[in-house]
Order: structure tokens, then sequence, then C-alpha cells
């Protein structure tokens, strides 16, 4: 074992939904089952780290005092943590942090969300120095219409079908099916896809994943306490990668307007997306050929192929060969999405990279019911924030 | 488009007959930026603090593209009512930069291809009670010979 590993006790989610409740309750009620989980008395937690969620008022921007109160003040340490659709991450790194420090032993990590429908706006205001107010007034281009660009690379380079993207829904929609905190549990078929609306070409609406409420909560603690509690055999975090890019940073990001320029410096030596899991295997010290199951953001179905070469699971352009035989199906040689992913969940942005954690949890202890990848000892997942924020955490047991 | 377009953001392209973005170029190490940028250079090996506003080169290359089939909320103004859906691209220019833009009027994802050339143009964004808002715009570069087949 590591002396940088720090033990995940205990994991705990809110199902997924639109159910139209304060953040704060799905939140409580996420630590809650991860205390349950664990066996951990709410006590005994002296870190509270929340993610910021920024729809909800003054009380998500304080999202860790909001959860610590909610639960009843005990005294805990507390942080906030913000990075978009990275906030988990994040929010865990800092747990894990304080913990390999020395200065924290139990640390409680929530993240909730209540969203609302439809495409993602900015924040209200005129806002002519800010980028995700500019790309809609300048250009209208909304976050599906970033997806699609990615989408339509795989195709014009790599032949890629919307057939292909179709039948990653297909997969993540019957990997979903058991998971009781997923939102959508239902089975979907290649033509349902191909005869949902077209939202932005090549994408159709199913191929784009909906936004949710939801919450997930991780009970983080040293390695000592966990064997002290009789749980060495816990899974454990391995790594974690919040990465930025490296300058210039050439691939097309949400929310910006253009690339940084290679000119003058030349090409970085990966792109930022394989930045985030390289950093991943290095700090965790396995390499992709070790990883038995993966949880990656897929925003949209097309995305998921992206991620799956980004973490080095298999060649550029490789990704629909793999989809096609099978392989990241449960089952298969790298299952991918056993969750069901953001397309049964749809995204709660500060639980969502909370959720890949307590999905693999799950997984490496063998819990994932109906759902199982049979004897997963190693998982990553991968996800990435609007401005920079890289997002990939490696789970050992 | 009339004459009397105003851009609808000041000091990002130019407009005339050979309109351009207006990008920075760090008076140091020579990156260029669009938007243009100020204040102190992003890469991390320059410490340089003073920037020149350079023209970008009117013709790029296809990176990607896409259309958005259903109206984008605010603060995008729309143009027609009802809407009318647009394409997108994201074009990669010989300053070694990919910038995004809408599609010229009368052209659809059917008219681009990854590695297709495309010039830049300026068109009308928007129009608000202030006039018409102008934006820069990608138009496909038909060939002489596939414009004979057409």
């Amino acid at each position: 074992m590591s002396a940088r590993e720090v033990a995940v006790l205990g994991v705990g989610m809110h199902p997924w939904g639109k159910w139209g409740k304060p953040f704060v309750e799905y939140g409580v009620h996420a630590a809650r089952a991860a205390l349950a989980d664990a066996g951990v008395a709410w006590t005994d937690v002296d870190l509270v780290v929340g993610g910021e969620t920024v729809r909800n008022g003054y009380g998500g921007y304080v999202a860790g005092a909001t959860f610590a109160q909610a639960l009843g003040w005990n005294g805990a340490r507390v942080a906030t943590s913000y990075a978009a659709c990275a906030t988990g991450a994040q929010a865990i790194d800092t747990a894990r942090a304080r913990i390999l420090a020395g200065l924290s032993e139990v640390a409680l990590v929530v993240g909730a969300d209540t969203t609302p429908k439809g495409f993602l706006a900015p924040n209200a205001g005129e806002r002519w120095d800010d980028p995700d107010w500019l790309r809609f007034r300048l250009l209208g281009m909304t976050n599906p219409a970033y997806f699609a660009l990615y989408a339509r690379r795989r195709m014009d380079l790599y032949g890629a079908t919307s057939e292909d993207f179709a039948q990653v829904k297909v997969k993540n929609a019957k990997h979903g099916l058991a998971n009781p905190y997923a939102r959508y549990r239902k089975e979907v078929s290649v033509a349902d896809v191909l005869g949902s609306a077209v939202v932005s070409d090549p994408l159709h609406l199913l191929d784009i994943c909906a936004t949710s409420d939801g919450a997930a909560a991780v009970l983080v603690t040293s390695t000592e306490y966990a064997a002290r509690h009789g749980l060495a055999d816990s899974v454990r975090i391995a790594g974690i990668s919040t990465v930025t890019p490296t300058f210039p940073n050439t691939v097309m990001d949400m929310p910006n307007l253009s690339t940084d320029s290679s000119l003058a410096t030349g090409e970085p030596e990966r792109t930022f997306k394989a930045s985030i899991g390289h950093a991943a295997y290095e700090e965790a010290g396995v390499g992709p050929a070790d990883v038995d199951v993966a949880e990656v953001y897929d925003l949209s179905t097309a995305l998921e192929l992206d991620w799956i070469e980004d973490l080095a699971l298999c060649g550029a352009g490789e990704a629909e060969k793999l989809l096609r035989a099978g392989e990241t199906t449960i089952g298969g040689r790298i299952p991918v999405n056993p969750s069901g992913g953001l397309a049964c969940f749809g995204e709660a942005v500060p639980a969502q990279a909370l959720a890949q954690v307590c999905e693999l949890t799950w997984q490496l202890r063998g819990q994932a019911e109906g759902r199982q990848v049979e004897g997963a000892r190693v998982g990553i997942t991968a996800n990435q924030g609007l401005f920079g924020h890289g997002s990939s955490v490696v789970l050992v047991r | 488009m009339s004459v009397t377009a105003t851009p609808a953001i000041d000091g990002w392209f130019t407009t005339g007959p050979e309109p351009a973005l207006v990008g920075s170029r760090c008076a140091t190490c020579t990156t260029v930026y669009f938007p243009p940028a100020g204040g102190f250079c992003r890469n991390p090996a320059c410490s340089g603090e003073e920037f020149e506003r350079v023209e970008l080169s009117r013709r790029g290359t296809v990176w990607s593209y896409t259309d958005a089939q259903y109206q984008p909320p605010a603060p995008y103004v729309p143009a027609a009512d009802p809407y009318v859906p647009f394409a997108l691209a994201a074009v990669s220019l010989p300053e070694g930069l990919t910038v995004l833009g809408q599609v010229a009027e009368g052209y659809g994802v059917g008219d681009l291809r990854v590695g297709a050339e495309v010039e830049l143009v300026v068109e009308t964004l928007y129009t608000d009670e202030t006039g018409e808002r102008s934006i820069w715009r990608w138009k496909p570069v038909v060939e002489m010979g596939e414009e004979a087949d057409q």
C-alpha cells in the first residue's frame, strides 16, 4: 500500500431525477447514506468538503458549511470547492491533502445540485469580458454545439457513424437498467436515438445528456483510521488528477471562442484531456493495461469514445472498433460506464464526479448489483470542468 | 447587411471589403492571441507585457463544424422570428490557433468538411434598437471547378 493512499470507507447517493427539492436535502441524504455505509458516526467527521453549486444562492456558494450545518454543527473544519464539472474531484483532492498532511483523519465530501431544464445557460447580466457569456451572445454556441464539434471530427477523421454514437447510448441504457440511483432506467434502441431530433448536427437529442437533480457523498479517511476500524481491505484512492492544461491548449474547449496559438511555442506533448488521465496513472503507479473498469464523462455519446482514447484504453481512432466488438460493455475487455453514465443519470454538476467515485467503489467491492464488472480491482474516472479543470480518480482494491 | 452596421463587439474584427479578425501579438515571444489580449503574455515561458494588434489570416481550414437546430438561450439574440437554424465552424488559421464562428448565411453543415478551406466574411448578427450589429463568419471557399458543377 502506498503511503499516499486514502481509504474510501463509505459512499452514498440521492437518486438522480427532477425532484424539485432544495439541494441541501439531497446532499444530507447522500451524506447520511455514506456515513451509514461506513458505519462511522457524524460526530467522528473532522472535515467537511462541499462541492459548490452556482445556481442555489449563497448557501450553494458555501456548500461545505451549508451541509455541515444541516448535518448539525460538530466543530469540523470546512472547505468548499468549485471546478465546474470537475468539482467533485477537486473536493476529494482537498480532503485527501489534509488527511495525508495529518491535519484531518475523517473527511466527508458532499456534492448536490438542483438544475434547471434545457440548455445550461450562463448567469444573468451583461458580461462582455466573460467567454461563457460571449459565446452565447456572439455565436449562439451552446454546450451541445461543442460536443457536436468533437463528434463530427470522429466522423470525418475516423469514419465514426451516427449508429456508433447511438450504440453508446444503447449500451449505457442497458448498463443503467438495474442502477437504483439512475434517473433513466429504460432500454433504448439505435432507432430511438436516430429517430430523436437533431440538436446540433450530428448529435441527436438522445446522444446528449440531460441535466438532473442529484447528490453524492464519499467518506474518505486515512488508511490508519481504516485499519484501526478493521477496514484495512477497503477501497483506496491511489491517484487524483486535477491538472490544468499545458500551454498552448490547442484543442477547442468549452466555453472558449478560440484555442491558444502553437506557432511560437510548438505543440504540447499531450492534449489537455490526454494529460488528465496521464497524471492520474502516474500518481497511482498503474497504467491503462491495469484498468478493469472506467467511468467517463459522457456528456454526449461521442464524447465517451474520445475519453476511452484519452485514457489510453485504446489508440486514437480505435474506440469505435472497441465499441462495435462489445469490449466496452459489461463482460467485455474494458467495461465503460457500468453505472449507465450521464446517459442514464443526466448531469448534476457538483455531484457528478463524486458519483463516478461512488460507482467505482461499489464495483471494486463487488456490490454493483445487476451491473457488476466481475473481479474489478482497478478503476479510473475521467472528466473535465470548464476553464481548465482536469478530473480523474484512480481507485484500487 | 447595410453599411451602417456596427460590430457586435468592439475591436475584434475589421469591416470593409477584406474584413479580418484582429488579434494581439506578444512583442516578446510573438505568440498571437484571439480574442485580442492585453496585460500579460500567457505563454508560461514569456514575461512579455507589450502587445501589438495584428490582423489574422482571412482564410483557414475547418477543424470541425456543427449547427444549432434549436434557438440558443439568452444572451443569444435571435436574428429572426421564427428562429432560423445556423451552422457553426471551428477554423484553424495559419497563425496556429483555431477560432469559432458562425457559418455565412446560406451555408449549412452539408457545405463543410474537416480540412475544407473557408474565408472570413462580416454579416449581420442581429438588429436591436441601436441598429444592425455585425459579426465575423466563415464562408466556404468554393473551388472554380466545383462552382462550374453547381
